[in-house]
């Protein structure tokens, strides 16, 4: 025991690159080609949607360009106004192109404003009963527990049909259908967390309960959250379109996804497919391209599947 | 010598479904300033138990019900929530087991340092870096920047269990509460551990109390030793008495356990038996059933004594060390 100073030569390690969870996650992340290919495919709708304005020959809120005299066009005909609409128009001489850009705006506002506002309410309740235990937990999670006996789209209905139509409405019925599933989830990871080593050790550096809560066990349970924060987007995104496509959601003069389906509906028997195929398939490419990404996140979050 | 830490009568205990645990009964010892003490025991002798109890850290069902914990003169068992936050990590740490397990994943070595300097003194965040940088160096870790700016996972274990007791070395504790804190890691890496521990102890006067089931570990570092069986302690004395001459058969039979090189080729001494069920303790004297130097009079519960400066809970510590012999 005398002199071990040489001793201490050996743990000398080759200095790793320093490497944030953040980059080692991207680089598993990239390896599968159809997670790659599906982001791809979201942030171009992402882009389509928020350059609407400027890359569609026409304003669908704006009742002076639209023409009725334009109405229920077959795709590549050519428009009043003299340009070429490539989708076709619907019943009122909407450019379908036009309104669906304009449409996804709304309906990604709307998904993404919700999926937000509930993963932050849900993440405090989950936080806040992970961390009580007792009776407030048990409250908490027994409210969760009833709200997630209903469908969302049933709890969605029904608040939308209390609360009126818009797309604030539509964004707070959304938030008041989905925060249960955050609440859940992060409630669970938090418990698991909190049984953790490093929250005792961190209890044994005097680090008040805020602290812990906040800086220590929430970051732990990012992976799960962003997994369902995700797939809750997508769904949030395809409950808006079928508010608006049964007419409670977003009014026909702010024509989102749902109601451009909704408004085709009427003609599918008449051969006039392109009315309500296209935002469909919109739809789809949208709520699928999201659903891949939150699966292959799920893949990679999870540490139970690494290889 | 001044006593940082008196703990006499300490009495932890467990509310269970199933009944009472006396996880910790009745244990006293004294640390003083500077000085490294061993507390010896099996699982579930209680020994990281009396370590919570210590820095107030017993969740329910568990709690003190008796005793006291003198810290620097000021009684501390069951003190209020506000002033043990304001000791833990700042007057009084802990070191953990298992190095892989302590360290927050997601947050930087340096995050997690200076955190523990912010916690309890309102220094700059320059100051608190420099200072974490400058025990990490402490405990022998080469390119110290470097690790600072490091996740845990991009270190060893040894390198992880450095950072804990530069972290737990911090804030230049009176105390620190040492639990297991080798018992994850290799040889090697146990004996460059416990050699930083012991210089940093020396360095700096922190007294520092050593949790193991380890008598080896416990031989080569600490001065006193606290052998606990089933929630007390059994026998407490200076480290080279007791390892030498053990009085109490419990500590006779762990000693005889170790395998030596005097005793080459011959059988080693077994405890008969299993740990006892901490919810139905047998009568008297715990160890009674296992002990190859019982007697009648083991079926009391033996008072704790003083013998050639050690105290001693046992009737009969001279037929205790001739069976083995």
């Amino acid at each position: 025991m005398s002199d071990m100073t040489a001793v201490t030569v050996p743990v000398a390690e080759p200095s790793p690159k320093v490497e944030t969870p953040f980059q080692r996650f991207r680089a598993e992340f990239f390896e599968s080609k159809i997670a790659t290919v599906a982001l791809g495919v979201f942030l171009i709708i992402v882009l389509l949607a928020v350059f609407a304005p400027w890359i569609t020959p026409q304003n669908p809120y704006d009742l002076a360009q639209v023409s009725v005299m334009d109405g229920r066009l077959p795709p590549g005909s050519e428009a009043f106004d003299g340009y070429t609409m490539w989708l076709g128009s619907d019943g009122s001489g909407r450019d379908l192109y036009s309104a669906i850009l304009y449409g996804l705006r709304i309906s990604l506002t709307v998904g993404l404003a919700s999926g937000v506002i509930a993963l932050l309410i849900g993440m405090a309740i989950g936080l806040v009963a992970a961390y009580a235990g007792g009776r407030i937990e048990a409250i908490i999670m027994r409210i969760v527990d009833l709200q997630l006996s209903f469908p969302a789209s049933l709890v969605a209905l029904m608040m939308v049909a209390a609360l009126g139509k818009g797309v604030d409405k539509i964004i707070l019925a959304l938030v008041i259908a989905q925060w249960a599933y955050y609440a859940r989830t992060v409630r669970a990871t938090a418990l698991v967390e909190r049984g953790k080593e490093y929250v005792e050790a961190a209890q044994c550096l005097g680090i008040s309960r805020f602290r812990i809560v906040f800086r220590h066990i929430l970051p732990n349970c990012m992976a799960p959250l962003i997994v369902v924060g995700t797939v809750q987007t997508a769904s949030a995104i395809s409950l808006e379109a079928t508010l608006s496509f049964l007419g409670v959601g977003l009014p026909q003069t702010e024509p989102s996804i749902g109601v451009l389906i909704a408004n085709g509906f009427e003609y599918m028997l008449s051969g006039r497919y392109w009315i309500s195929v296209f935002p469909g398939l919109a739809l789809l490419f949208t709520v699928v391209s999201i659903n891949l990404v939150g699966d292959h996140l799920r893949d990679v979050l999870n540490p139970r599947l690494k290889k | 010598m001044s006593a940082v830490l008196e703990v006499s009568g300490l009495k932890t205990h467990f509310f269970t479904h199933a009944g009472v645990v006396k996880a910790v009964d009745g244990v006293d010892f004294t640390v003083s300033k500077g000085e490294i003490m061993g507390l010896v025991g099996e699982s579930g002798s209680g020994k990281s138990i009396t370590g919570f109890s210590i820095i107030g850290l017993i969740d329910a069902p568990g709690r003190i019900v008796e005793g006291s914990i003198k810290f620097n003169g000021e009684e501390i068992a069951n003190a209020k929530e506000e002033r043990l936050q304001s000791l833990r990590g700042n007057r009084i740490s802990m070191i953990f087991q298992d190095p892989m397990m302590t360290l927050n994943p997601v947050l930087r070595v340096d995050t997690q340092m200076i955190e523990a300097i912010l916690a309890h003194e309102s220094v700059s965040k320059q100051t608190a870096w420099e200072r974490s940088r400058d025990a990490l160096g402490l405990v022998g870790i080469p390119s110290p920047e470097e690790r600072l700016r490091a996740y845990p996972h991009q270190l060893s274990g040894g390198m992880r269990q450095r950072v804990a007791i530069a972290t737990a070395f911090l804030n230049r504790p009176d105390l620190i509460i040492a639990d297991e804190p080798t018992t994850a890691l290799d040889v090697t890496i146990q004996a460059q551990i416990i050699h930083e521990a012991q210089k940093l102890t020396r360095q700096t006067g922190t007294a520092m109390i050593w949790i193991t089931h380890d008598l080896a570990v416990v031989a080569g570092l600490a001065e006193r030793i606290s052998v606990m069986y089933a929630g007390r302690i059994v026998e407490q004395g200076g480290i080279d008495d007791v390892i030498d001459r053990p009085l109490h058969p419990y500590t006779v039979g762990l000693l005889g356990s170790v395998p030596t090189a005097n005793r080459r080729g011959k059988r080693l001494f077994q405890i008969e038996g299993m740990t006892p069920n901490m919810l139905d303790l047998p009568k008297g004297c715990a160890f009674g059933p296992r002990c190859h130097a019982r007697t009648d009079a083991c079926g009391l519960q033996p008072p704790i004594e003083d013998i050639d400066g050690r105290s001693l809970r046992c009737f009969n510590p001279q037929r205790a060390a001739e069976a083995v012999k």
